[in-house]
């Protein structure tokens, strides 16, 4: 995985709520391989005229700013395939849905959560000067918006490093191979109605 | 010294921890891990990196999201299509799993399949590629969706590295009035706390309502618990969750179930057990419920009027009503109960079990349905008990289609789709935009309200219809 630790790009705003997989990336392409293209599948079906990731003044956007509750619904990872392959790094947004944002934090994809009022005035700033850029230090925790305001956020320090260092938590969990091999034998007698047929 | 008292959640989460990091990360151990066609990322990450599942006799896959409600008879005509189905089975054979296929006698729709196989136990942790494995929580399991990444590291360590969530609990008291379902209780608590509002929490539910509740109640309530944002939905398991899993095919024998039942039966929360955050709702005050917008916040009673963007003061919350009755086609100030629907859907994750299909039987015994619509129960048990009771009869008779178990219209990815345009009355858990097919309208509702708007043409009071 790529790591994210500082992102200076411009930002496109996104004025909805509860933007849902679904809308990131509709059914009907979740059967394609990832070689397929993602990026292409990106919000599929909302693109009609006046769709902000279709207009020119925010082309080369690689920040999303969007409103509550983010990435909810399905758990589909194609999601963030698309957004990732579609050239995005970083959504700001006051919500996400939990799996979304899990999702995102094991493809490089950034998700800064920030008070509902800071993230609709950095929407307005990006309506008002269409093309402007954001800048994001990941390990200062830092975002920076048009008007030039620092804003600090809050993110898991385990996210945080697996992103900085773009690290395959599978390699990590096999350091604990030992204590997940006690856990096993000792579940064995605890519990040992949980493998089905033993019973 | 008297131990501190712990929630139900606080429970299953301690008993599952095999390491914790200094920043609070906690290694959590998993029982069960299902797998369905969307897995073949998954698949596909576990053999570039050349490793094997760890714990194949934990790992169960279910083909349900592509299937074919059409005769299993025929091929799969869509070729595309056709291969999800085909290489789950592959990737289950060569990892030695054990594969519920499409000609599987138990196969069914995942969330309805396991509760039934005996394989939802209380106490599990549980995850699957899919955000509604929430449904299994119903147990008193800890059961969640994820996505590809984790379940590859699921799949290759039977772990996840998981941070404690918070708890929230929702109580509801009282007794649901005729016609209310544990659909309209559910979609009355994501329209109080909102389509985020329990994000980053595991709910529990209680109180006299949720006891009231059958195991399949409770599975729909449980189920629907990611549509208001929360990581798990769960409910104390108590007799009867025990009598339902009794004698089921998976679930432990003799002396061996009798040893689960006394485990099981300290699971409940403790008196005094803190949650982070309490809602409390009164039964009495839960209508059949319908949704006007794209989001299952949305719900309201059905007697209730489209609100008003116009009457709401932030200006981009007026807006996203504005496009979501645009979407909808539908005009501030009309009554619900004047809308008219194209066709319904009977089925899902939700609303596909035995209870539910009797509750829509019951609205259409002696009725016929003056649109098209589709019956698609949740399993093959299912469809065989309903059709033992006739309850396909009463559909058929109707004028309505009865399908073969899976997924079916609420995704659409089999290729049952609403057309663009139309309403839907719908007993699936998500009206998002193109839910249910490009354009397609979705109203959210219970199987009994579903079945009287088949009835009428529209969205209907089923209370009004003389049901007994």
């Amino acid at each position: 995985m790529e790591p994210f630790v500082t992102l200076t790009a411009p930002a496109v705003p996104l004025d909805i709520a509860n933007i849902d997989t679904d809308q990131l990336l509709p059914a009907r392409f979740l059967k394609k391989p990832r070689s397929a293209g993602y990026g292409n599948f990106l919000f599929h079906d909302e693109r009609k005229p006046g769709f902000p990731l279709d207009d020119p003044a925010y082309a080369g956007a690689r920040i999303l700013v969007s409103d509550r509750n983010f990435g909810c619904g399905s758990s589909r990872e194609g999601a963030v395939y698309a957004l990732v392959d579609g050239g995005f790094r970083c959504v700001v947004a006051p919500s996400f849905g939990d799996i979304f944002a899990a999702n995102a934090a094991k493809n490089g994809l950034l998700t800064v959560t920030l008070p509902e009022d800071v993230v609709a005035s950095l929407r307005r700033q990006l309506q008002a000067t269409p093309g402007a850029t954001v800048t994001v230090d990941l390990p200062a925790q830092s975002l920076t918006g048009p008007d030039g305001r620092a804003l600090s956020f809050a993110i898991d320090p385990f996210k945080k490093d697996c992103l900085v260092e773009g690290l395959d938590d599978v390699a990590l969990t096999l350091r604990h191979r030992d204590a997940i091999d006690a856990f096993d034998r000792t579940d064995a007698e605890r519990r040992p109605w949980v493998v089905p047929g033993r019973g | 010294m008297t131990a501190q008292p712990r929630s139900l959640f606080e429970k299953v989460w301690d008993a599952h921890i095999v390491a914790t990091r200094p920043d609070g990360q906690a290694l959590l151990a998993i029982d069960r891990h299902f797998l369905h066609e969307g897995s073949f990322h998954a698949f596909g990450m576990i053999d570039h990196a050349g490793r094997k599942v760890r714990r194949p006799e934990l790992t169960f896959a279910v083909a349900d999201h592509y299937v074919p409600s059409h005769s299993r008879s025929r091929p799969i005509a869509d070729p595309e299509i056709a291969n999800m189905v085909t290489m789950l089975e592959a990737n289950a054979g060569r990892h030695g799993l054990r594969h519920f296929g499409l000609h599987d006698p138990a196969q069914g729709i995942v969330h309805v399949l396991a509760p039934e196989q005996g394989l939802t136990l209380p106490g599990l942790t549980i995850v699957c590629g899919d955000s509604h494995t929430s449904t299994h929580g119903a147990f008193g399991a800890l059961a969640f969706g994820i996505g590809a990444t984790e379940v590859s590291h699921v799949l290759a360590t039977q772990t996840l590295w998981q941070r404690r969530p918070k708890t929230m609990r929702i109580t509801v008291d009282g007794v649901l009035g005729p016609h209310v379902t544990a659909k309209d209780l559910i979609l009355a608590v994501i329209a109080a706390i909102g389509a985020d509002g329990a994000a980053g929490h595991v709910i529990e539910y209680a109180g006299s309502a949720i006891r009231a509740l059958s195991m399949e109640g409770r599975l729909t309530v449980c189920n629907m618990s990611i549509e208001a944002g929360a990581r798990a939905g769960m409910i104390a398991p108590d007799d009867i969750a025990f009598s339902w899993i009794e004698g089921r095919p998976f679930a432990p024998k003799g002396g061996m179930f009798d040893r689960a039942v006394e485990h099981w039966r300290t699971l409940p929360s403790d008196a005094g057990a803190v949650f982070d955050r309490e809602v409390t709702l009164d039964a009495a005050d839960i209508a059949p419920a319908v949704t006007w917008g794209t989001s299952p916040e949305t719900a309201v009673p059905v007697t209730a009027a489209v609100p008003d963007p116009g009457a709401e003061a932030d200006p981009v919350r007026a807006g996203q009503m504005r496009k979501m009755l645009d979407y909808m086609g539908l005009a501030p100030g009309m009554a619900l109960e004047e809308v008219a629907i194209d066709r319904v859907f009977i089925g899902s994750c939700t609303n596909a079990r035995l209870e539910d299909l009797r509750a829509a039987a019951a609205v259409l015994r002696g009725r016929r349905a003056v649109v098209p619509g589709l019956v698609v129960p949740g399993s093959v048990p299912v469809r065989m008990l309903a059709e033992a009771e006739g309850l396909h009869r009463v559909f058929i008779d109707a004028g309505l289609e009865w399908g073969e178990p899976g997924c079916s219209m609420c995704v659409g990815i089999n290729g049952d789709l609403v057309p663009a345009g139309e309403r839907c009355a719908s007993t699936t858990n998500r009206n998002f935009p193109g839910r249910q097919g490009p354009n397609a309208r979705t109203h959210l509702m219970s199987p009994a309200m579903a079945a009287a708007a088949a009835a009428t043409g529209k969205l209907t009071d089923v209370r009004k219809l003389g049901v007994s």
